[in-house]
């Protein structure tokens, strides 16, 4: 059941963003910054915390996800440090992604080549 | 010339072909729900392993971003994202891709201009704005405490 | 008599030989319905060199080297060289003629480059200021997406009106020394920039249609003919989409160009089977179908009159990132079996 929520809950946010970027011309990468950002806000409400304990990964792994991880992170680090915990939060919780993906892509360019097309 | 332009512009939108918005969005869903699905599995393997619920889904995102760099290093990632569109954008891997891609793409213009600064083109306001956000919602939990 | 006739045309009282061409192009090229016209076709983008840039460079300088030995003109006859490409500052030509010893005119027209250039050149031979110039554009996917779009590695979806830059160049040599069998360019009608307001940098064909049909429409007015007074109008890089606008604006004023129109973009790739939706683009479009497929059309004698407009977009990622409409231009070359 589990994987079931997640095709169909994860498919219908990648709809959303297809929809976005046929219908509105929003480029790709504004993609990527929007569904972050609203992602964010969302988690900021509590509202994507109850979508990801119904859809689990297929909530978590499209990018609002990312988004609601680091302000769960802001709020969690405010609880336990105050106010510091504004700019300690978000980065905090979002720091294994940004670190995996960095050094991944460094890695990654240092064995291959852009390939033709 | 205005009256022109815009006379112009609907001949434009009359002449230019529309994508299939339909199986766009057919190939979004299905390629999107099969990352998550993959995803989920990774999840719950590792909830098997005895690890908790949180390091579980740490470690799915970083496993996805992993898979995603090296689908980009093969070059198949974009093939992949021709069919997938959104469906291969909106997950985190489409996020590992945009950071692999262009860290790939200016590898001539060395390690510290090209791989190094580039690798943020589109990465870079993903966070410049999450981060943002991020302190926006802080300060709001603070307030409202 | 004077040469300019109306308001952008020239008619050349001796017309311009081009003596010969050469044309290099990618492997998609290579794989598509024009292959058996070029001269070279890679085996791989790269050519040998560690870079997209590098490998333009190199595939500018083979294949003006061709031209030269194909000519049979020793290099020092060779007055000038006009060249220009996509390139940020030309240096996909510019590097690759840093060795050649000839006296350099360094254009940029866009995709409208080599167009532009055989212009000038003729200009030049007709006005007795050179008797041999050697012309070629060029263009490089790779390098292009890398500059102008996205790195070639993104997941991105291509819009169905987006075109495919083509890889490669075309070069020919114009001269006053009338050979056999040489194809003659008999007039140009220099472009004026021309901006309709289109603002999507995936839709060039809509953007550059309108300098296209201006061109073409004041060619035909400046030197009192019409349509079919040629055998084939061959724009450069405007695709399907761009192709169907042109004829739609000849249509409102009662000109038919159904039966004698056709695009580069058009020709080079087959949209069925190659992906590139709309169809080519870049320098080379028009250059290499120019060099490749046209002259050997000219020579033997299938086709005798076209007019040939190589087409560009003036647009910067810069422009684009400010919100800037796209210009387009247009240079239409009449040249004539005579």
């Amino acid at each position: 059941m589990d994987y079931l929520n997640a095709f169909w809950v994860g498919g219908v946010i990648c709809v959303i963003g297809q929809i976005l970027i046929d219908k509105t011309k929003i480029t790709s990468a504004r993609i990527l910054v929007l569904f972050v950002v609203i992602g964010c806000i969302l988690g900021g409400f509590d509202l994507y915390d109850k979508l990801i304990s119904y859809a689990g990964a297929g909530a978590a792994v499209p990018l609002p996800g990312f988004g609601n991880l680091l302000a769960n992170g802001v709020k969690e680090e405010i609880d336990s440090e105050g106010a510091i915990g504004i700019l300690t939060g978000g980065l905090k919780a979002g720091a294994a992604g940004i670190t995996a993906a960095v050094i991944f892509s460094l890695l990654n360019a240092l064995i291959f080549d852009p390939k033709e097309k | 010339m205005q009256n022109n332009k815009s006379k112009y512009q609907k001949m434009v939108e009359k002449s230019s072909p529309n994508t299939n918005l339909f199986l766009n969005c057919l190939n979004a869903f299905w390629s999107g729900g099969l990352i998550c699905v993959i995803g989920q599995f990774i999840t719950n393997s590792l909830l098997n392993f005895g690890c908790d619920l949180e390091i579980s889904r740490t470690l799915t995102s970083i496993i996805l971003i992993f898979i995603g760099i090296l689908l980009t290093g093969f070059g198949i990632y974009d093939e992949i994202g021709k069919i997938a569109g959104a469906g291969s954008v909106v997950p985190i891997t489409g996020f590992a891709n945009s950071v692999a891609a262009p860290a790939l793409e200016f590898k001539k213009e060395g390690f510290i201009f090209g791989v190094g600064a580039k690798m943020f083109i589109i990465a870079g306001p993903v966070i410049v704005y999450s981060t943002l956000t991020s302190v926006l919602v802080g300060i709001i939990y603070y307030l409202s405490k | 008599m004077s040469k300019h006739c109306g308001r952008q045309s020239i008619r050349f009282e001796n017309p311009i030989a081009i003596i010969t061409s050469a044309s290099t192009v990618g492997p998609k090229e290579g794989e598509g319905p024009l292959a058996e016209y070029f001269d070279t076709i890679l085996p791989d983008s790269l050519c040998g060199e560690d870079s997209w840039e590098k490998a333009e460079s190199k595939i500018v300088k083979d294949t003006f080297e061709a031209a030269i030995a194909k000519s049979k003109i020793p290099i020092e006859n060779i007055d000038y060289v006009i060249s220009g490409d996509l390139l940020n500052q030309n240096s996909g030509s510019t590097f690759a003629i840093r060795n050649f010893s000839i006296p350099f005119w360094g254009i940029f027209g866009a995709c409208s480059t080599f167009g532009e250039g055989i212009s000038l050149g003729a200009i030049m031979i007709d006005g007795g200021f050179a008797n041999n110039i050697l012309v070629g554009a060029s263009s490089h996917f790779c390098a292009s997406e890398k500059q102008f779009r996205f790195p070639l590695e993104l997941g991105t979806q291509r819009t169905p009106t987006s075109t495919w830059t083509v890889t490669g160049q075309g070069s020919i040599i114009l001269s006053n020394d009338i050979r056999e069998n040489c194809p003659r360019i008999t007039a140009i009608t220099t472009g004026k920039v021309i901006d309709m307001g289109i603002t999507d940098v995936n839709n060039m064909g809509a953007a550059m249609a309108p300098a296209a049909f201006d061109t073409i429409y004041n060619h035909f007015t400046d030197l009192a003919i019409g349509p079919e007074y040629y055998d084939l109008i061959i724009t450069g890089d405007l695709g399907y989409v761009g192709h169907d606008l042109v004829l739609q604006m000849f249509g409102e004023k009662n000109i038919d160009l159904e039966k004698n129109y056709s695009d580069c973009g058009m020709l080079i790739f087959d949209k069925n089977s190659q992906g590139t939706n709309s169809g080519g683009s870049g320098c080379a479009c028009s250059a290499v179908t120019f060099a490749g497929y046209l002259y050997k059309k000219l020579q033997q004698h299938q086709l005798n009159k076209i007019l040939f407009v190589p087409t560009g977009a003036l647009m910067s990622q810069i422009s684009a990132q400010q919100g800037e409409t796209i210009p387009g231009i247009a240079y239409a070359v009449a040249i004539e079996n005579l």
